[in-house]
């Protein structure tokens, strides 16, 4: 298959998920569950890196400015733009992307496979809405949620391992901190925290629910889907970048 | 009533349907019976529309069913119940869940409605205790009659069942064909069913399609199957030498003498 006709058929199943749906009880039934399954079954590892990778910005940056005319509280400035600008949302998105991305992919191609998807069909549910569109939705809430949690628990982190292995002190850690914050940073960290989260969700939604084929393919489109998410992830930030933060 | 007009699909260059013209009238078992690989599963599955026929027309109820879009679609298929060959249960729902999921969905009834409704279809189907289990801790036969149920727990008006008794033991076998044959006289439903079972062919068959390399090869019912003299027929159903004795014996009962080319002097040894 082309790349084109592959995105047309990832455009047709963006559009076909745009229908009433049969009973609006079920489908934020299951929209909730799958804010369950993404929102709080990342958020874990979320913590996790995101806490490790604060800490290893901090004595990164610290290894970089040698120089003794800059005071320490830079540190904790560098580290914070860092954390908001790339690490929160790119970094840990490329994470979620394996996480949350293989696990819709397989969750869908299972689904397929075993002709659950075609059983809901003759039922008369428009699967694309039904399966499709609340992991979309659950996607596009939590995701952004998780990246906020990720920036504090960065931001945490690197003043915790800064503390800890004697680079500077909370108070001077504090003091960089709030100086010279640009309130925008978060703005386009959280553009671009929606962004991924389509992608994430979107990407691997299409190729779980296009599995054709038996197990081994259901292996082939969640691989897929992660490789694709990270490649468009990477790309929509090189894009946003460009676009937002020129000036 | 599902007719169907010279339908015919590929799959790139290999032809599975060439062109099967049939009618399948409403309050009786509809039959379709073939080898492995004739394009039973194929041939129920354009019906329903989960793939797009090459040429050809399927009209319920004298509406055309091929040409509407998914949306319009929607409005035939909440009358349809279909069984899958591989069950397609929901594997992370229980089979109260999984029977349920209709009803939910389509159904403004209260919860204890409900329940006596995924109730009364499990004692259909003769299971017990199965409610909290799921799919995956089931055996093959009881996935099938938890497919059974599920089909029919909203009283579809078009059923199509794809091998229902395929792993089963025969006298499940024979609860399943009995239960199909019941309530498609009692709603009137219009029943499809894919089989190579040579019991349900005898017991349910109202109407039975042979199909034979994408094209119905013979149609009739179960008391012609028997005398029928087409060839391709006679050798798919009459495999066994048991089955080949029990048509004989069916023939002496019934005529008085025994038709055939095999060595007569043999079978009454
Ligand atoms: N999705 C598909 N893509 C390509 N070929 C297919 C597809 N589905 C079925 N076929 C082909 O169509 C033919 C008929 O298959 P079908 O599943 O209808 O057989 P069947 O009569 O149901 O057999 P069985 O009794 O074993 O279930 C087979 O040769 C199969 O290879
Ligand atoms: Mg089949």
């Amino acid at each position: 298959m082309t790349l084109f006709t592959e995105f047309g058929r990832y455009l047709l199943m963006i559009k076909g998920m745009f229908s009433k749906p049969e009973n609006g009880k079920m489908y934020w039934k299951e929209f909730m569950h799958q804010c369950g399954e993404i929102g709080i079954g990342s958020l874990g590892i979320v913590v996790l890196i995101s806490f490790f990778i604060g800490a290893v910005s901090t004595l990164q940056t610290a290894y970089q400015l040698v120089s003794p005319l800059i005071p320490k509280s830079t540190i904790a400035q560098i580290v914070r733009d860092t954390i908001i600008l790339e690490f929160a949302p790119t970094l840990v998105c490329i994470v979620l992307a394996g996480v949350i991305g293989s696990k819709i992919s397989s969750e869908l191609g299972n689904m397929r496979v075993s002709e659950q998807i075609d059983a809901l069909e003759i039922m008369g549910i428009n699967t694309k809405a039904y399966l499709v569109a609340p992991k979309i939705a659950a996607a596009l809430l939590t995701i952004p949620m998780l990246i906020v949690i990720s920036g504090a628990l960065g931001i945490w982190g690197g003043r915790l391992a800064g503390t800890l292995s004697g680079i500077l002190s909370p108070q001077e850690f504090d003091t960089g901190l709030l100086s010279a914050f640009v309130p925008y940073n978060v703005f386009f960290a959280l553009i671009k925290a929606y962004t991924f989260a389509f992608i994430i969700s979107s990407i691997s939604a299409f190729y779980g629910y296009h599995v054709n084929g038996g197990a081994l393919e259901i292996g082939r489109a969640s691989t897929k889907s992660v490789v694709v998410s990270c490649i468009a992830i990477l790309f929509a930030d090189y894009v946003l970048s460009a676009l937002l933060l020129s000036n | 009533m599902i007719e169907v007009k010279d339908l015919k699909k590929n799959f790139g260059d290999k032809a599975v349907l060439k062109g099967v013209n049939v009618v399948m009238e409403a309050g009786k078992c509809n039959l379709i019976i073939g080898a492995s690989g004739s394009g039973k599963t194929v041939f129920m599955k354009c019906l329903v529309g989960l793939f797009q026929p090459d040429e050809g027309e399927i009209l319920y109820n004298g509406v055309n069913y091929t040409n509407m879009d998914d949306e319009q679609r929607k409005g035939i298929r909440k009358e349809i119940g279909m069984l899958f060959q591989g069950s397609a249960l929901f594997d992370s729902q229980t089979v109260e869940q999984n029977i349920l999921f209709p009803l939910n969905m389509f159904t403004n009834d209260t919860m204890p409605q409900k329940m006596k409704r995924v109730n009364e279809v499990l004692d259909r189907v003769q299971l017990k205790d199965v409610n909290k289990k799921f799919p995956a801790e089931l055996s093959g036969g009881m996935k099938k009659r938890v497919g059974i149920a599920r089909a029919i727990v909203l009283n579809p008006k078009y059923l199509f069942c794809d091998e229902p008794n395929s792993g089963l033991d025969p006298q499940t076998s024979l609860v399943i064909d009995k239960l199909i044959k019941e309530i498609t006289v009692e709603y009137n439903i219009t029943t499809i069913v894919n089989t190579h079972d040579m019991n349900s062919v005898m017991e349910i068959g109202d109407h039975i399609i042979y199909m034979h390399q994408g094209l119905k090869e013979w149609e009739g019912n179960n008391k012609e199957i028997i005398f029928s003299k087409n060839e391709l027929l006679n050798e798919f159903i009459f495999a066994s030498e048991f089955l080949k004795d029990a048509k004989d014996m069916r023939m002496l009962e019934q005529t008085g003498k025994i038709d055939n080319d095999r060595n007569m002097d043999e079978l009454i040894k």
